[in-house]
């Protein structure tokens, strides 16, 4: 029947940036010099889901109607913890991983406890726990260096049968085990209740904090896993201000890009997924069309600029002006 | 006959916000079987009542039974529980959720720990047929949804949840009429597989047709509780009002013919299918009311006046120049001159947390300043003047206008637009939820702003007051204005045939009135 | 109803907003606690050079203070602030005219970026914390391919140093003076204006102060544009301060202006706050920072403190109402 009517209604916003995505990276194929290749699509997939991880992360809380500014300093913090703890014998590695993910876990539940029984707004707390992590990853790791158990991490980075990069695994096992199940679970749609309208989902009985507190934490996780995989890429740490502030700014243009509404309530993890992909191929396009790399920012800049204006398209449709204020 | 014991009893039950009882020592008695209407004016405690009932807020004293045993709700969820639902008046439904996903909201069905789709969809159509809404796609998103679609998920919702005792708040408000009777046969339905129900209608009809017992509230206490049929209306209404029914209007003058062209003046005014092709003309010195069941264009049309809608079609004309408003800002200048009191008048017409005398300047800036420079002196002493025009009373103009009653707020509201000197005055339900002192003043004024000169157009939901302060009635349906009733015509038989679409012979008026 | 105590509560903050007076309260408290370690903490020289570090903060805050009130936030600030900075110290490198119209062109340049934030929000109604990200990251575009990546040779005009670091009225550093002359400014209309008015109304209610005929839309726009004009003015300081622009120079004074502003009591969701709690954010602010340096504290431990001590004061006075 017109059941994938319905079903497009929901996932218009994944669907859209899957798109967008697939159209950027054929372009971005078909001008490489080297054209498709496993070690192409290596490389890039190696760039992509460092964002990846921490666009899904903000996209979790951003469902919720929140917004997480610390998650670059997460990302950064775990990454400095990876380069000292994630060394030694197979079971010490063992440890440090799960160490690294509790971290992230910790901060994003530290986030979560003071929006909700602090009953501040995320965005001014999340900047002021992101001093305090950055703080912490500037503790751990004053200059940068460090190092991280080089057969993992070359485990990690490398492809599978020679053809499939093991990070874009990495990711889709992510998907499978934490974002699937979540969005699948009670608690998961108490989150997007909580974001669409939090009055209703009050009214419903929908369990409102325990859905913001999940959020937080799961992305705090998902950071972790995102600082985690920097570490198997640069096999140090590094306390870098402005890289963790990069991240945080990117993962909030992925997860526009991925049509997750940041007023809450719509859009999902998937669609920030491709939304970080097709933010870094922009980046990528650049290189193949032999742009100076120093005219790359301006250019994520406009183009970030430009999908969000997009947005504005819908105000047309709006007859009642009263509906600007809603 | 021996009564059986009522299913649930609140005894004592009170809840102030502030120094305001909204609710003052309730006792109710909700028995299986039985459909019992809760009556009273706005403001009576009502929505109280069943807030502390269904778990939304937390009593300050006061006892409550289920099955004879004490309950204290913690929060909807458990009352939700224990079997008490509420369908409430402000929706609950979650815009961005599809209508199986809300129907299961709070306890959907599970497998593995995951929500089971299949189940829920089967949850979902069956609530749905029980509500008689089999025509809405249980994947279909709320937020698509008008508004009538989503009362009845609403009602599926409630149903959803296998409640013992259902509680119904305005649930029919904005239904069409075969939506209504299919809610009122299910309502009976429910009665008869021995649930309890509480209903809150404000349409007398409804509670004729449904309740067993009835119980009136007035200003926070319970008044009364009477079986169905032993009370006449005019009873009914005394015991809503507290006293002998009769508002005092102000003389309507006798009107004179006038060869200037009318103050303002619409021609074919219509808007995204929610007004159609409306015609009408005011005078200076006239009061015009808008008449009609609630949400029938009413609203539109005022925001239209006001430069708020876009995309109208039709023209409009003032003092006989065409003119084309596209914002407020237009709507309120000089030459325009045209104020609206609008519906909400706590997001709408007033900043709460700020103070008097802020809000009363607020849309005149024009007159308290030279060169975006305020004046003071001038500011204080148009505040003063306003003060003492609309007799606001217990705060001074530093007093935050959130912490005044809902009448002295309507007051700061009209004094506002009154500081601006309008001639154009469009009032959008302006009595709504204030005390009937405040009403006769507002009577009272409208009509000396008339005598004055200013046009005003004024909606209302409470036909009474169309009866008693208009001198002509435009009685809008569906978006289009069906009959104009003038003078003697505006009689309450006649405002209710025309607000239903009857023949106007049906109602017994003149036919030559029509429209 | 229920709102009625918080109103009448917030009749009586006119008169006594607790916040300012917590603001001021801690200053006296970081002065005393600073004192126990050294005896400079009190002279004229060293509180005045903090009102000196202050006002470059407090020139930015003023403008973000603003946006806050309207219920918004900038976060472009960070390189507006830089843009501020580079295109000013640009022109001063252009001959006496360049050196003449560097400090108006900075600011112009800081006006445009926030013109078009404004655009975006007030016309476009997409939400003030993506746009200016955005908008944040396109300045930065702008001004990496302006200076090649690397740091600009060009140096502050004598005017912009004497601005920053000289004294017309001796011993009163001219920061200061610029500070109380931008301060007095906001003051003036956000008290005394009809702009101001429709500020605050704005942020408690946009649609409210829409239907009473108020062209919010050039409201918010117009404070936007005031946002990056102050962030930009504070660049062109910091410039002269250093005697040259850098990459990235306003990467540290996101937060402390964000923190200057709600520490002062001025509410994050808007229509809330005056401008003396901002002064008083910024010097707090100021003050914590350099105990913080001159108890030798390491960079990280500043930033822990930091952190932990605005997410304290917020939660001792800047929560929401519960919602049962």
């Amino acid at each position: 029947m017109k059941e994938w009517r319905f079903w497009l209604a929901e996932q218009r916003g994944t669907v859209t940036a899957a798109a967008i995505f697939v159209v950027m990276f054929a372009i971005y194929g078909l001008n490489h010099p080297a054209g498709f290749s496993a070690n192409m699509v290596q490389t890039a997939a190696n760039k992509g889901v460092l964002l990846a991880f921490v666009a899904m992360a903000q996209s979790l809380v951003v469902i919720t109607a929140g917004i997480d500014l610390s998650i670059g300093m997460i990302f950064t913090l775990t990454n400095c913890l990876a380069s000292t703890i994630v060394v030694g014998s197979p079971v010490e590695v063992a440890f440090g991983v799960a160490g690294v993910l509790a971290a992230g876990l910790a901060c994003g539940a530290i986030n979560g406890l003071i929006v909700i029984y602090g009953r501040l707004q995320p965005i001014v707390t999340t900047i002021a726990t992101g001093a305090v992590y950055f703080g912490l990853a500037l503790a751990l790791r004053p200059t940068p260096g460090g190092s991280v158990d080089e057969t993992l991490a070359d485990l990690m980075t490398g492809q599978l049968f020679n053809v499939v990069p093991s990070s874009l695994i990495v990711l889709a096992a992510v998907v499978l085990v934490i974002w699937i199940p979540y969005r699948r679970s009670a608690i998961g749609r108490a989150a997007y209740a909580t974001g669409s309208s939090e009055a209703a989902a009050y009214m419903s009985g929908v369990p409102i904090r325990w859905a913001k507190f999940v959020a937080y934490s799961i992305a705090g996780l998902l950071a972790g896993v995102g600082g985690l995989f920097l570490t198997f890429f640069t096999y140090t740490g590094d306390a870098a201000y402005a890289s963790g502030n990069a991240y945080t700014l990117f993962s909030i243009a992925s997860v526009v890009l991925g049509g997750v509404s940041l007023f809450g309530g719509s859009g999902s993890a998937i669609g920030a997924i491709f939304g970080a992909l097709a933010f870094r191929t922009i980046g990528d396009l650049l290189f193949v069309f032999n742009l100076d790399p120093l005219w790359q920012p301006l250019f994520q800049g406009i183009v970030l600029l430009l999908a969000v204006s997009l947005s504005a398209f819908a105000l047309l449709r709006v007859r009642n002006r009263l509906d600007w204020f809603a | 006959m021996a009564e059986p014991a009522p299913l649930f009893t609140m005894v004592g039950v009170s809840k102030r916000y502030g120094g305001v009882h909204a609710l003052e020592k309730a006792d109710l008695d909700v028995r299986a079987g039985r459909v019992h209407a809760i009556l009273g004016e706005n403001g009576a405690g009502k929505s109280t009542l069943i807030k502390a009932m269904s778990g939304v807020i937390a009593p300050d004293e006061g006892r409550m039974t289920l099955d004879g045993r004490d309950v204290a709700f913690g929060s909807p969820a458990a009352a939700n529980a224990a079997g008490v639902v509420c369908i409430f008046q402000e929706l609950s439904l979650i815009p961005d959720l599809s209508v199986a996903d809300n129907i299961a909201i709070s306890n959907p069905p599970r497998r593995f720990g995951l929500i089971d789709r299949r189940k829920q969809r089967q949850i979902a159509e069956e609530a749905l047929a029980r509500a008689g809404a089999e025509d809405i796609h249980p994947l279909a998103l709320v937020k698509d949804l008008p508004l009538s679609r989503r009362q009845m998920i609403e009602i599926a919702k409630a149903l959803a949840r296998r409640p013992r005792i259902l509680i119904l708040d305005e649930a029919t408000s904005a239904l069409t009429a075969a939506d209504v009777a299919k809610v009122l046969a299910v309502i009976k339905r429910l009665r008869a597989e021995n649930l309890a129900l509480l209903y809150i209608s404000h349409r007398m009809h409804e509670i004729a047709e449904l309740a067993d017992d009835c119980s009136v509230f007035r200003n926070g206490r319970k008044v009364a509780t009477y079986q169905a049929g032993t009370k006449s209306d005019a009873e009914v209404v005394e015991m809503m009002i507290g006293r002998e029914y009769s508002h005092v209007f102000p003389p309507k003058p006798v009107r004179t013919g006038d060869a200037k062209p009318p103050r303002i003046e619409a021609r074919g005014l219509s808007w995204a299918g929610r007004l159609r092709d409306i015609s009408f003309a005011a005078r200076a010195g006239e009061i015009v009311g808008l008449g009609g069941l609630d949400g029938q264009g009413q609203r539109e049309l005022l925001l239209a006046l006001f430069g708020v809608l876009r995309g109208c079609g039709g023209t409009v004309a003032i003092d006989g120049e065409a003119v084309s408003l596209s914002s407020p800002a237009q709507a309120k200048s000089e030459k325009v001159g045209m104020a609206l009191i609008p519906e909400d008048r706590k997001t709408e017409g007033l900043m709460l947390p700020m103070s008097i005398g802020d809000n009363l300047t607020f849309a005149a800036f024009h007159r308290i300043s030279r060169g975006g420079v305020i004046d003071r002196a001038e500011e204080r002493r148009l505040i003063e003047e306003m003060f003492a025009t609309l007799d606001i009373r217990g705060a001074g103009p530093q007093t935050a206008v959130g912490s005044l009653s809902g009448g002295n707020q309507q007051k700061v509201v009209i004094a506002k637009w009154l500081m601006n000197r309008p001639r154009i005055i469009l009032l959008n339900d302006p009595t709504r939820g204030i005390d009937v002192g405040t009403k006769q003043e507002l009577y009272q004024l409208l009509r000396r702003l008339a005598d004055e000169g200013a046009t005003i157009i004024f909606y209302s939901t409470d036909y009474d007051e169309l009866i008693g302060c208009c001198d002509r009635v435009l009685v809008m349906y569906d978006g289009a204005v069906k009959r104009e009733l003038v003078g003697d015509e505006i009689t309450e038989k006649a405002l209710i045939a025309s607000a239903l679409n009857m023949p106007a012979e049906q109602a017994g008026a003149n036919p030559m009135a029509a429209a | 109803m229920s709102t009625t105590s918080a109103a009448s509560r917030s009749a009586i903050a006119r008169r006594f907003d607790p916040a300012v007076a917590t603001a001021f309260g801690c200053i006296v408290l970081l002065l005393l606690v600073g004192s126990l370690y050294s005896r400079n903490f009190l002279s004229p020289e060293y509180l005045l050079q903090q009102l000196k570090v202050a006002s470059f903060l407090g020139v930015i805050a003023s403008g973000m203070m603003m946006v806050i009130l309207i219920g918004q936030i900038d976060l472009s600030l960070p390189w507006v602030v830089t843009t501020g900075a580079m295109m000013s110290c640009a022109l001063a490198s252009y001959g006496t005219t360049g050196s003449v119209l560097a400090i108006p062109f900075g600011i112009a340049c800081g006006m445009l970026l926030g013109l078009v934030n404004g655009l975006g929000v007030a016309y476009l109604r997409i939400p003030s914390m993506i746009i200016t990200l955005a908008m944040n990251a396109v300045a930065q575009g702008l001004m990496v391919v302006y200076s090649g990546g690397f740091s600009p040779r060009d140096f502050a005009s004598p005017a912009m140093r004497y601005i920053a670091t000289g004294s017309a009225i001796p011993g009163v550093p001219n920061a200061v003076i610029c500070w109380i002359v931008v301060g007095a400014a906001t003051v003036f209309v956000l008290t005394r204006t009809t702009f101001g008015r429709a500020v605050y109304g704005i942020g408690n209610r946009e649609r409210a102060a829409y239907l009473s005929g108020v062209n919010t839309r050039r409201v918010v726009l117009a404070v936007f544009a005031i946002s990056g004009g102050a962030s930009a003015l504070g660049g062109v300081l910091l410039a002269g301060y250093a005697s040259k622009a850098a990459q990235s120079m306003g990467d540290a004074y996101l937060l402390p202006a964000i923190a200057a502003v709600v520490l002062g009591g001025t509410s994050i969701l808007g229509g809330r706050g005056s401008y003396y709690g901002t002064v008083a954010g910024a010097i707090l602010i100021t003050l914590l920072q350099s105990i913080l340096s001159v108890m030798q504290m390491p960079e990280f431990g500043r930033q822990i403190v930091y952190g932990v001590v605005i997410v304290l004061m917020l939660l001792l006075y800047g929560r929401e109402r519960a919602v049962r």
